[in-house]
């Protein structure tokens, strides 16, 4: 140990602290700061962003003894006697938060910026300071704004331009739980510490496929500071999990199927001892052939993923049958017959997994805590089951798959919902729960099991790839006749949610359309990679790029307008979707192809051109997506809400409910939706979401369904209160149970959803034609959302999405080399910075769901869905290249742009060309 | 059942990856001279590392791509060794300057232009702000960027040991890729200095990247020309890499250049001939064979044109 002076926000701090530290550890550890964020430890992600002598610095790669004697400046700092710094106010305002993980970064980092600047900064000042300081929510386009006008400058909220549905529906808010991120006091699972915690780590596979010889854990158990090392014999009750399907192992016994796969788990004194210890145990491997890809798994010779099935590596065949395809192409003037390939991605939430589990029983005074310190920050104190503390997306389901593994009833578990540092869609699975409520049940202790960015990359779930033959035939006037359409999706080792995102997939194959004819075919396969799951657009985004692609090339072979062929097409009210549900409501996609279009086309308006060694263009491109799970499954949202009149100060509210705020906003809503039926202010309504002791269950957070499923939850709970209220004076408590209108199963025809959110959008890019570099410039999107209930956090949502698919089409592939994956760490796997972040344009468009809370459906994940093909269809326009496969390789697109080949089918990533396919999927 | 038998993988990367990092040091010096910093060298015998702004090498330690060490001795902060000055017709630069610095110094965008852009493309800011010109050179990688810059502009390197101090040519000091004849356990690279362009001379840096896998330059150039008489070029070096283990020189460029006027078609022969004297690699997910040639070919004359607009005052 040696002595560290420091002058921090201000005051003079000295430490006693060992010389290998590095500043963040020293200032989230030793000093309790945890409002610095982790992301990586990589100096990748810079979301560890402090100051030190007034310069940003990535504190996770920064030795603590260099900033000996120094001055460091944290989030902690900046608020002055309370009254928020220009930056964190302007944050607030402008939406600038949602997770709120890297917004400590953001700001320290901006915070450097305008003490340089000051009045004279411009966005191009912000985009060079903010390079290397990422952001996976907003899309940076509210970031640029509150900087600005925390520099001084006067700078307007750029908002849909809607009107308030009500006195608290349609207004913009700021996310009531923003002004702690803003603070850096938000709390996220890695914040916490419990007197007497221990720290876990987990073996992994490391190989994709190999037979368990032997477990050797002797040498581990051995280790000074060990105190548990478990394998799938101490796993007491149900032995495997899974959201759909329970075919994942809590711990592997006798094969593993990917390289993420977890053989035994440690718990120890310090992080380092449980490194140490998970390389002691000892693990004996039979290798086994690999399955690499989805079209590899449907050989008849493949190594089979898991045994005893009767489909083999057949996960799920997913089908839609509407019309006779045949006689639709029949009747086709031109068909369009491509093959398409997506690449597997990576949610890249910011921060990474972590789970703390808490025994039963717990008493911190026993480790020499005391029980206020807990009651203080307004935790709980005592543990009278086992507590699992977690960011996560479905924590019901984390409670009931904990359960069943510990061999309890799930009511003797509780799950604490944390701040979740972003989720995507990735934090659905099961990862770190079981294994902490395990080893703390067995220590006796509380146990954190946080994962690194490199495991975190390693384990969960990803998007699915796929291969997606599509064949289009129009009449000449552009009409559809017949879509049909096979798909292959790489399920990866485990079941997941792959039968769900792949079923989605299939159901939207054939766009957001009035097609007659239809039929497509999807395989879910298993492989040997890691598990596909949700991703934001959950499979739609996937079988969106075929649809689209497929219809510009109609539209050019017929020699029609982009825009004209898709209105032709445009389902509408009185149509049919390829699932047979006829459009009763709510259809917006004419609007906003037509907000679209007039946005682009303005004067001088030309499709394509050239400046320099650029050529430029637009590419146009609609989707939908379902609001709600649909399909026939019940889905429901129980809400509590509690009212106290107080006629001298101001009524108030709390709202219950477990579902899952990420980022997305879903506090706002929620205070939004119960403060309309009470007629309360916002401010007065407090929202507490996720623990299931006192959080009746809101459903997963997922299929952008939580603002109409919980937000009718919340809305009818308080319209009931509001009643009783009436009768009962000054104090009700009133628990509704919502279930949304029932829908049909795929195949039965009918009502499959609930309500669709439709959206189009306009890309502009610029082609670099010496380097095949792609820039997207602009985005103009249209977005029937039904009703908007927060249009700053709407916004957000649309922001966000939009960025998080320029990363999709141009910068993102998880890649894996026979299943083992090459990106491995952060630096391998680029996500959008600020710098490749397009101008938007956003209009919104409001077709009400009759069904939905004030007619609003769901938005979550549509606008992430359009913005690839409208990318390529540009791609298209610019170079005359087609782009086949995903993310787009500028070396490959340079070479067929100066041979003309006219198509590309080598992504960045990819080491062959896209495979074959046989049209209707005979395997 | 078949296959061949593996044991525990400890040595495969994902393992280290996903284990916390013990990779460390017991001791981390700041020392204030560089007698003291020499001294601690001499007493860890080898045990001991030198670390400039460590914005690479504790990322990579991090990951246990080094051997592990007693103690890093961070040169940042080495009296007389952190500042940029010109002395004896050189602008000189401490080991403790950070490409931050050395791209808003008014002196070296004036007379050093391709090295404050070359460090300009360096990470991001929190890169630039920490890391240093000393410990990229040190680095040795293939592609450095403000390596580059500074082999364009025809650098130096002064390393000082316990048995002395001596200044070398920069490109003396690469071995191979990330391997360097400085011994980074008992030698430090206190300075570097290249001369200022002066009158008629001019330089530019270019460097073409992708947006998606590691940041490493597909092709990272530097120029450097002198303009004599009747739009001659009298003096040339080019500076380029990826294009082997090491910093390229390309001579075989620079001798097509000089005697020749300044012209496109000059420009373009220059970058046959380093084409020629070079075996251009594919590196997977990074860039094919074809696309890093197309890139000089493209690229070596625009910055060629570029340096020379610059050397005849017409362009910043």
């Amino acid at each position: 140990m040696s002595k560290l002076h420091m002058t921090l926000n201000g005051k003079s701090v000295d430490v006693d602290v060992a010389e290998s530290r590095y500043l963040s550890e020293v200032l989230r550890n030793e000093l309790g700061l945890t409002g610095t964020k982790i992301g990586c430890n990589e100096a990748e992600c810079g979301i560890c962003t402090v100051l030190v002598d007034g310069t940003p610095v990535s504190s996770c790669v920064y030795p603590a003894f260099k900033a000996q004697g120094a001055r460091v400046e944290t989030i902690e700092g900046l608020a002055d006697n309370g009254s928020l710094h220009p930056l964190q106010q302007a944050f607030l305002e402008h939406g600038a938060v949602q997770c709120g993980i890297c917004t400590p970064g953001m700001i320290m980092t901006a915070k450097a910026l305008i003490d340089e600047k000051g009045t004279s900064l411009t966005e191009d000042d912000i985009r060079v300071a903010l390079k290397d300081t990422y952001c996976r929510c907003t899309g940076y386009h509210s970031v640029v704004r509150a900087i600005l006008q925390a520099s001084g400058q006067d700078v307007m909220l750029s908002l849909p331009d809607t009107r308030p549905a009500g006195a608290a529906i349609g207004h913009a808010r700021p996310n009531p739980n923003a002004r702690a991120k803003i603070e850096g006091t938000a709390r996220y699972t890695d914040d916490y510490d419990f007197p007497g915690m221990l720290y876990a780590r987990t073996k992994r596979a490391d190989v994709p496929h190999a037979r368990i010889r032997f477990i050797d854990t002797s040498a581990a158990r051995a280790l000074p500071g060990v105190h548990a090392v478990l394998t799938h014999e101490d796993v007491p009750g149900h032995k495997r999990h899974g959201l759909v399907i329970d075919d994942w192992p809590v711990l592997c016994s006798d094969k593993v199927r990917y390289a993420g796969d977890a053989v035994a788990i440690v718990a120890a004194d310090t992080e380092e001892i449980a490194a140490a210890a998970i390389d002691l145990v000892e693990v004996d491997y039979d290798e086994l052939p690999v399955v690499r890809d989805a079209i590899q798994a449907t050989a008849v010779d493949a190594p089979l993923v898991h045994e005893g099935r009767d489909d083999g590596n057949l996960l799920k065949h997913i089908k839609v049958d509407k019309g006779d395809v045949d006689a639709g192409f029949a009747k086709a003037d031109v068909i369009i017959d491509q093959t398409y390939r997506t690449q597997a991605t990576e949610h890249m939430f910011l921060e990474p997994e972590c789970s703390i589990g808490v025994p039963a029983g717990y008493d911190p005074r026993d480790f020499g805590g005391d029980l206020y310190a807990a009651a203080v920050r307004g935790e709980t104190a005592r543990h009278d089951k086992t507590t699992i503390y977690v960011g996560s997306q479905i924590p019901y389901q984390d409670r009931s798959q904990t359960a069943a593994a510990l061999g309890v009833e799930p009511e003797t578990v509780r799950i604490v919902a944390t701040m979740m540092g972003g989720g995507f869609g990735g934090k659905e699975d099961v990862t770190g729960q079981i294994h902490v409520a395990l080893l703390s049940e067995h220590t006796g202790r509380p146990v954190k099991m946080l994962y690194s960015r490199q495991e975190s990359l390693l384990v969960h779930p990803k998007r699915h790839a796929t291969v997606i033959h599509m064949r289009t035939g129009a009449t000449s006037d552009g009409r559809l006749t017949a879509v049909q359409a096979t798909l292959y999706g790489d399920a990866g080792a485990y079941a997941s949610l792959s039968e769900k995102v792949l079923t989605r997939a299939t159901t939207h194959a054939a766009g957001p359309y009035d097609v007659p004819n239809v039929k497509i075919d999807c395989f879910a396969m298993y492989t040997n990679n890691a598990p596909s799951g949700a991703l934001r657009g959950f499979g739609v985004t996937q079988s969106c790029f075929a649809v689209e692609s497929n219809m510009d090339m109609l539209a050019e072979k017929l020699e029609l307008n982009a825009v004209e062929i898709r209105r032709v097409n445009a389902l509408d009210v009185g149509k049919t979707t390829s699932t047979g549900q006829v459009m009763r409501e709510s259809v917006g996609l004419n609007e906003c192809i037509e907000k679209v279009a007039s946005d682009m086309c303005r004067r001088d308006f030309r499709w394509t051109w050239e400046e320099g060694d650029s050529r430029f263009a637009w590419g146009l491109a609609v989707a939908y997506k379902n609001t709600g799970l649909g399909g026939g499954a019940a889905d429901k949202a129980s809400a509590e809400v509690e009212v106290w009149v107080d006629a001298i100060s101001a009524t108030r509210a709390e709202v219950r409910i477990s579902s899952a705020e990420m980022g997305q906003g879903l506090p706002a809503v929620l205070a939004a939706c119960a403060a309309e039926e009470l007629g309360i202010p916002i401010e007065c309504v407090n929202v507490l979401l996720g623990d299931t002791d006192f959080c009746p269950d809101g459903g997963p957070t997922t299929a952008s369904r939580q603002t109409f499923v919980s937000g009718n939850a919340v809305r009818l709970a308080a319209r009931k209160a509001r009643r009783e209220l009436e009768e009962a004076g000054d104090h009700v408590l009133v628990r509704y149970d919502y279930t949304a209108p029932e829908t049909q199963p795929l195949g039965a025809g009918g009502d499959m959803h609930v309500a669709f959110s439709f959206g189009a959008q306009a890309a502009l890019v610029e082609v670099d034609m010496n380097t095949g570099e792609v820039h997207v410039r602009k985005v103009i999107a249209a977005h029937d959302v039904g009703r908007v209930v927060n249009p700053l956090t709407l916004q957000g949502q649309i922001e966000g999405g939009i960025v998080m698919s320029v990363g999709f089409t141009l910068l993102e592939h998880y890649i894996q080399e026979d299943g083992r994956p090459w990106t491995n760490i952060m630096a391998r796997y680029k996500i959008p910075s600020i710098t490749h972040t397009p101008a938007i344009s956003s209009h919104i468009v409001e077709h009400e769901a009759s069904a939905g809370p004030y007619g609003a459906k769901g938005v979550g994940e549509l606008p992430s869905i359009p913005t690839g093909p409208a990318i390529t269809n540009a791609i298209y326009r610019a170079t005359g290249v087609r782009v086949r496969s995903l993310p787009v390789d500028q070396d490959e697109l340079l070479r067929a742009m100066r041979e003309g080949s006219g198509a590309i089918e080598l992504a960045w990533g990819d080491l062959e060309p896209i495979p074959a396919v046989d049209p209707g999927g005979k395997r | 059942l078949q296959g061949p038998r593996i044991r525990n993988l400890v040595e495969d990367s994902i393992a280290e990856m996903t284990t916390a990092s013990v990779n460390r040091w017991a001791q981390y010096y700041t020392p204030a001279t560089l007698a003291e910093a020499l001294e601690i060298l001499r007493r860890y015998d080898g045990q001991a590392r030198v670390v400039g702004g460590g914005t690479d090498l504790l990322v990579e330690t991090r990951r246990g791509l080094h051997r592990p060490v007693e103690a890093m001795v961070d040169v940042t902060r080495i009296d007389g060794l952190n500042a940029i000055t010109t002395e004896d017709r050189y602008i000189i630069i401490g080991c403790g300057v950070t490409h931050a610095r050395i791209v808003r110094n008014t002196r070296i965008i004036e007379h050093g232009r391709c090295l404050s852009e070359s460090c300009g493309v360096i990470g991001g800011p929190q890169v630039r702000n920490v890391g240093t010109l000393a410990g990229n050179v040190a680095h040795a990688l293939p592609a450095g960027d403000g390596t580059i810059g500074l082999l364009a502009l025809g650098g130096e390197i002064e390393v000082a040991s316990n048995y002395g101090v001596r200044w070398m040519p920069l490109q003396e000091s690469f071995k191979g890729p990330g391997k360097s004849f400085i011994d980074r356990y008992r030698q430090i690279l206190t300075r570097l200095r290249f001369r200022p362009t002066g009158a008629g001379e001019g330089s530019a840096h270019h460097r073409v990247m992708r947006p998606q896998g590691l940041c490493l330059p597909i092709i990272s150039m530097g120029v450097r020309v002198k303009i004599g008489a009747a739009n001659t070029i009298t003096e040339a070096r080019i500076s380029m890499g990826p294009v082997g283990p090491v910093p390229y020189l390309a001579e075989a460029a620079m001798d097509v250049l000089v005697g020749g006027p300044a012209t496109s078609e000059q420009f373009a022969r220059a970058a046959d001939a380093a084409l020629d004297s070079v075996k251009l690699r594919a590196s997977k997910y990074r860039a094919s064979r074809e696309y890093r040639e197309q890139m000089v070919r493209t690229w070596l004359p625009v910055i060629l044109d570029r340096a020379v607009k610059r050397a005849n005052g017409s362009a910043s």
